[in-house]
């Protein structure tokens, strides 16, 4: 039940996407995001179809893993999907009720921003996923590195990000255990209104936050006991280094979105 | 009154990368009012059968009767089931989490729906049973020592009346004496109450001098089952996948080879005692 939660998980594979160096890749994703929100047009909307679809076939992560993290954000494309739907007005209006209002320019925001959507969970959610969350936050830190410069603490904000998601499995398990053990005791999550419900979390959440709060005071007291002390001196076992494939995957990410760019200057056409 | 396990296999996170197959085909029955050890090595997939008896994981394939009724059946009310087997999880005292240890023990007792009355009385009953101190009932339990709390989870459970009882691992993390006392506790229940005993463990020391019968599961197998006695007979195989007979045992073998006519089913220290005063002319 509780596993299905798939943000922030790495699956393990051998395959490109997953040995391409961390900068890469959020490199990639941004460039990506903003390709998302740039498009315009059928032209520049197949372009990014493709790139996605070939992007995760060579990841080798399978197709029906990545769209269970979806599940976690159907209620926000619902919601986001009627907003738009009934509340933007247009030229042609099909349907009118007080402030309600169904129009073309609705349906093709509406449409617009589910796929927007869809397909923003679905990059990001690929990087997480071909990514050890170390990796990640090497190179977070590697590529924020200049603003240590202007006294930003971007050791500390990575790992504050490395633990965060460190834990995530961890308190999932600890949520799942937790949850069984109350069940053993007659606690019943299913059923009630939505007050029941609700009141029914309680069992749950004081011991998740108690034992969160145990495991940070375990893990500060290893890490000083570890004579950790923040950024300054610290050298990586494994310092990142950048491969031929990284220079190529620079090129095609750069080049996919001039070409979005390109698209939605001259083709900007249908939808 | 028994639980008939039958060819019971579990799979987690089927369709995925992190397929892990933690039960085969596990078949084995339990009788009521038994005392039962289940032992393993990590990962020999004891804790997920157990988790099968009261229905909270559900056998990929296979079928659980439970006093011959298919607890796999539509019709079946697992809520009623997890009431009579009551389960105690490892370190249990991590699911406490009222503002007092007796509110926690009503919990269980409180679902159930019965009144007001009955629920303290249970309560209290169970807190007696488990010997814990009475002037602590109203404090909150976060302040307890490991112990403490574990006697608090563990009458939890016992407050809803079960006719079994599943432990996992009770004893992990405590000190001889804290074992000892939780161990005799278990068989002081069994005893007064009358309720099946299922106990399990990785320590053969822990399960020797108290169960009845023992289930020795290796890589989601059952490997053998039988009193004590005769499963540590295989000493050596146990050995070889990473579980130990009692000490004892192993005394008795050395004992043996070195020509003192002892009897190489003791286990416990006392047995020990006996056998080598008897084998003394004593």
């Amino acid at each position: 039940m509780i596993r299905d939660i798939t943000i922030g998980q790495y699956y393990p594979a051998n395959s490109i996407v997953h040995k391409l160096d961390p900068r890469v890749k959020l490199f990639a994703t941004l460039l990506y995001i903003i390709a998302l929100f740039v498009y315009k047009g059928l032209a520049g909307f197949i372009l990014i179809t493709g790139f996605l679809i070939l992007a995760v076939k060579m990841s080798k992560v399978p197709l029906k893993f990545i769209l269970k993290g979806l599940k976690a954000i159907v209620v926000l494309l619902v919601i986001t999907a009627s907003f738009n739907l009934l509340l933007t007005p247009g030229e042609v209006t099909f349907f009118k009720w007080g402030v309600f209002q169904v129009s073309d320019t609705g349906i093709r925001t509406a449409v617009m921003m589910m796929i927007r959507l869809i397909y923003l969970i679905i990059g990001t959610s690929l990087m997480t996923l071909t990514t050890t969350p170390n990796q990640l936050t090497d190179g977070l830190e590697k590529s924020l590195s200049p603003l240590n410069r202007i006294n930003v603490p971007v050791h500390a904000i990575a790992m504050m990000m490395s633990i965060a998601l460190r834990f995530i499995p961890i308190l999932i398990e600890e949520t799942d255990k937790i949850m069984k053990a109350q069940m053993a005791r007659g606690a019943d999550f299913d059923h009630g209104n939505i007050i029941q419900k609700a009141k029914a979390m309680v069992p749950i959440l004081v011991p998740l936050f108690v034992s969160a709060f145990r495991r940070a005071d375990d893990l500060a007291m290893a890490m000083e006991a570890r004579c950790y002390n923040g950024g300054t001196g610290r050298t990586k076992m494994k310092p990142l280094k950048y491969t031929a494939s990284d220079r190529v995957a620079y090129l095609v990410i750069i080049g996919f979105l001039a070409a979005v760019i390109l698209l939605r200057i001259f083709v900007p056409y249908f939808g | 009154m028994s639980i008939i396990v039958d060819k019971v296999s579990y799979c987690y996170s089927e369709d995925s990368a992190y397929k892990v197959q933690a039960l085969k085909e596990v078949s084995l029955t339990i009788e009521d009012g038994e005392f039962i050890g289940i032992i393993g090595h990590t990962g020999s997939g004891k804790s997920t059968l157990i988790q099968h008896l009261n229905g909270l994981l559900k056998a990929t394939s296979g079928h659980i009767y439970y006093n011959g009724q298919d607890i796999y059946d539509e019709d079946y009310n697992l809520k009623d089931l997890r009431n009579k087997v009551g389960m105690v999880f490892q370190y249990p005292e991590h699911q406490l989490f009222e503002t007092t240890n007796f509110e926690d023990v009503c919990f269980g007792p409180k679902n159930q729906g019965l009144d007001k009355k009955e629920i303290e009385l249970r309560a209290f009953e169970a807190l007696r049973n488990v010997h814990f101190p009475e002037e602590l009932f109203y404090q909150p339990p976060f302040d307890l020592s490991g112990g403490q709390k574990r006697r608090v989870a563990i009458a939890g459970v016992l407050a809803m009346h079960p006719e079994v009882l599943i432990l996992d691992e009770p004893t992990a993390g405590l000190d001889p004496a804290g074992r000892d006392e939780i161990l005799g506790l278990l068989a002081q229940m069994k005893r007064e109450l009358g309720i099946t005993i299922i106990l399990v463990s990785h320590s053969m020391e822990d399960v020797a001098e108290y169960v009845d019968r023992l289930f020795v599961m290796n890589g989601g197998e059952l490997m053998y089952e039988g009193a004590p006695k005769d499963v540590f007979r295989h000493y050596k195989e146990l050995e070889e996948v990473g579980l130990a007979a009692p000490q004892v045992t192993y005394l008795m073998h050395e004992l043996k080879e070195k020509g003192l006519n002892v009897d190489l089913d003791a286990t416990t220290v006392d047995e020990a005692k006996q056998t080598i005063l008897a084998a003394l002319g004593r």
